[in-house]
């Protein structure tokens, strides 16, 4: 390879040789090479371009179906929100407005026992007698000194303050009855007033649900129109929502794996601490199955309560079918929770058994773990084993917001990436088609030697094709500048036009 | 379809029918009653004692001691393979335990030193036992003694084998002349390394967690 280099004996010398040579070549091959060159890129440039167009249209393909998604799930979230709004008033109107004819017939006889007891207070006294003016007449007009007259005005006298005592002990009695109806009010006045407290709770109450169910109509007008408002609205709904169940998912999870440390170790001792299914112990995927089985007992519970909705099949199923899984499903999980608890009971015992003979073979035979309170560990252990599978079952609910929004940002994310990439796609055509032109520019560099000669000798050909061009077009002008004497003078020479010969002859050039 | 549903019943199979390597770990030590080794015998009472806080269920174990023909069902001191429950194989180490006392308590010197022996004895019940990782403690000062009449002399396979030397102590002879400790030490490895085996040596009795480090 070396000899092939060294076509002299200097180094240099053959260098200088194969870059003239080099040079040479291509400078002769210039033309072809810049279009080559400019070909290549213009071709990587527009596959580029196609690309970054198809991945465009791909991501705006996936936006509108995300935006379906989105809306879909938004409207559905909002009719069974109206929905339960409409159970809400329903229940209102049947629990309190349902007994309003009996309330109005109670309120109508208060109001009348109210208004007879009223009319009953308003009774008055009976009225003096009519004849004590005419007695006061007679007492003034008669002699008191005579005893007859005295006597008839004394009888008159005490029959007056009699008549009095009597009317006053008669308006006593009536003020006392008055007293006694207005009294007997009260109670009815508050039972009214309760009673209309009562009813205005209850109307306020479907005010509010009407204005919420406004509210929510509002949102799934807009809905259903597809509103920019309505998209941004939901998916910012939907992201929160996905990151707060993603964070109790992770919750769960790690109850989850409490409750596995829990029953895994105990589960050894019913199936084997030897056997193995793949590369994992049979007593540990025996505990993780009954975690599992533990979860999709609280799913199918949770879907036969309706609280979620991830099997439509569930959620369809008749009322009576409904409860009869509500009841196997709490069956099962109470089951399998003190099958937990009584494997934590174990746990427990199977710790206590290790830590001794540990405590034998290390030399330390009275030192075993003989705590009083031990009892608090072991019920502690016993009450997670038992109440973390429920505890477990609600995890139903975030799983189906997980589920449900997971779509949604799963299509974000592949928008992102492909608009991404789309950008880096476009990015990478310029810099080729740059790259191109860089290129020619460099190959121009390498020839620059050759160029520089054939510039020089192009522009020498241009000076000399310019300096003729002068030269014969001065002859043009001179030849022009001939053509119109020799006009002139044939025009001068001819009498009947009356001109002159000025005598000159033709020029020479 | 077809092809692709055979494919992959062919792959069910064939992982089904693949032959899983236990995970179970066999341990053999070979007890050195030689002479004043005796006196070591306590020390090996606590590597017992930590080789069965470190072995689970399925796991086996044999202590076996060196003495002037070693190669014999009667030298195993106690032997156990622990049950799959923890509770019976907890039950199995006190028992274990407290046989292996009962030996150190009423152990007599024996006048050779029947190593070789003693290591085919630990590879027959490996083998019979066939688990995963194999391990063979020898628990001795390596110096082997044979008595007249014994060959010894034969090839031994300890193909994945780890042969740990414990408590390697140094004779009077190896202090006049320490070349010759080295080139027992030495001699016991190349027999072990070139019949596949693994070699090492623990004399820091503090530090036995590496026991069973590979």
């Amino acid at each position: 390879m070396q000899d092939l280099f060294m076509l002299t004996d200097s180094v240099v010398t053959s260098a200088l040789i194969w870059a003239v040579l080099i040079m040479t070549v291509m400078y002769l091959g210039r033309d072809q090479a810049r279009q080559s060159i400019t070909t290549l890129a213009r071709m990587l440039h527009n596959a580029l371009r196609v690309a970054a167009f198809g991945l465009r249209r791909a991501e705006q393909h996936l936006e509108s179906r995300n935006r379906e998604v989105l809306l879909a799930a938004g409207r559905e979230a909002k009719e069974r929100m109206v929905s339960r709004e409409f159970e809400r008033i329903s229940a209102t109107v049947d629990r309190d407005l349902g007994r309003y004819p009996e309330i109005q017939r109670n309120l109508t006889e208060t109001i009348q026992r109210i208004d007879e007891d009223h009319q009953g207070t308003a009774e008055v006294p009976p009225q003096v007698p009519g004849w004590s003016r005419a007695v006061k007449a007679v007492a003034d007009a008669a002699d008191k000194s005579d005893p007859s007259v005295r006597d008839v005005l004394e009888a008159i006298h005490e029959s007056m303050e009699r008549a009095q005592a009597r009317a006053l002990t008669a308006y006593r009695e009536a003020s006392r009855q008055r007293h006694r109806l207005l009294s007997r009010m009260m109670p009815r006045w508050r039972n009214i007033q309760g009673t209309l407290k009562r009813m205005e709770a209850s109307v306020a109450s479907i005010l509010e649900r009407s204005r919420s169910i406004d509210r929510h109509m509002d949102e799934y007008r807009e809905i259903l129109a597809g509103t920019d408002r309505a998209v941004q609205t939901l998916s910012t709904s939907a992201l929160v929502q996905f990151g707060v169940s993603a964070l109790v998912i992770a919750v769960a999870i790690g109850g989850a794996i409490i409750n596995f440390s829990l029953i895994a170790r105990p589960m050894a001792e019913m199936v084997g601490g030897t056997s193995y299914i793949g590369a994992f112990q049979t007593a540990d995927i025996a505990a993780l199955v009954i975690i599992l089985v533990e979860i999709s007992m609280g799913l199918f519970l949770m879907e036969s309560l309706r609280i979620t909705r991830l099997f439509p099949v569930i959620a369809a199923l008749p009322d009576r079918t409904r409860v009869y899984m509500v009841a196997f499903t709490l069956t099962v999980l109470t089951t399998l929770a003190s099958v937990e608890a009584g494997l934590a009971y174990m746990r427990e015992i199977l710790l206590q058994d290790e830590l001794a003979t540990a405590s034998l073979l290390r030399g330390e035979a009275g030192a075993t773990m003989t705590s009083e309170a031990l009892w608090i560990t072991t019920a502690a252990q016993m009450g997670m084993g038992f109440i973390l599978p429920f505890a477990l079952t609600f995890v139903a609910i975030p799983l189906e917001t997980f589920v449900q929004t997971l779509r949604h940002v799963l299509g974000m994310l592949a928008i992102l990436a492909l608009r991404l990439t789309a950008l880096a796609l476009r990015i990478i055509g310029n810099l080729v088609r740059q790259s191109g032109v860089l290129l020619q520019h460099l190959y121009d560099v390498f020839i620059f030697a050759p160029l520089w000669v054939a510039g020089r000798l192009a522009a020498g050909a241009e000076r000399r094709a310019e300096r003729a061009a002068e030269r014969e077009g001065r002859a043009r002008q001179i030849d022009a500048q001939l053509q119109r004497e020799a006009e002139s003078r044939r025009e001068g020479s001819d009498p009947t036009m009356g001109g002159r010969f000025d005598g000159y002859g033709e020029a020479t050039v | 379809m077809r092809a692709l549903t055979i494919l992959l019943l062919s792959l069910i199979l064939a992982g089904c029918g693949e032959p899983r390597p236990s995970r179970a770990v066999g341990v053999y030590m070979l007890l050195d009653t030689s002479g004043t080794y005796t006196e070591e015998i306590d020390k090996a009472r606590q590597i017992i004692n930590f080789t069965l806080t470190r072995l689970e269920p399925g796991d086996s174990f044999a202590v076996a001691r060196i003495d002037t023909a070693s190669f014999s069902e009667k030298d195993i001191v106690a032997k156990a393979t622990f049950d799959g429950r923890p509770s019976t194989a907890n039950t199995q180490k006190r028992r274990f335990q407290t046989e292996v006392n009962a030996f150190v308590g009423e152990v007599q010197p024996s006048a050779y030193t029947d190593i070789s022996g003693g290591l085919l004895q630990a590879l027959e019940f490996l083998n019979e036992k066939d688990p995963g990782r194999r391990t063979i403690l020898i628990f001795s000062d390596l110096k082997e003694d044979l008595d007249e009449g014994y060959v010894r002399d034969f090839p031994l396979t300890f193909t994945d084998v780890d042969v740990v030397a414990l408590n390697v102590t140094k004779l009077r002879s190896d202090n006049v002349d320490p070349r010759e400790y080295l080139g027992r030490l030495a001699a016991w490895q190349q027999r072990v390394e070139q019949s596949g085996g693994r070699w090492r040596v623990i004399n820091d009795l503090d530090r036995l967690e590496k026991l069973f480090q590979s």
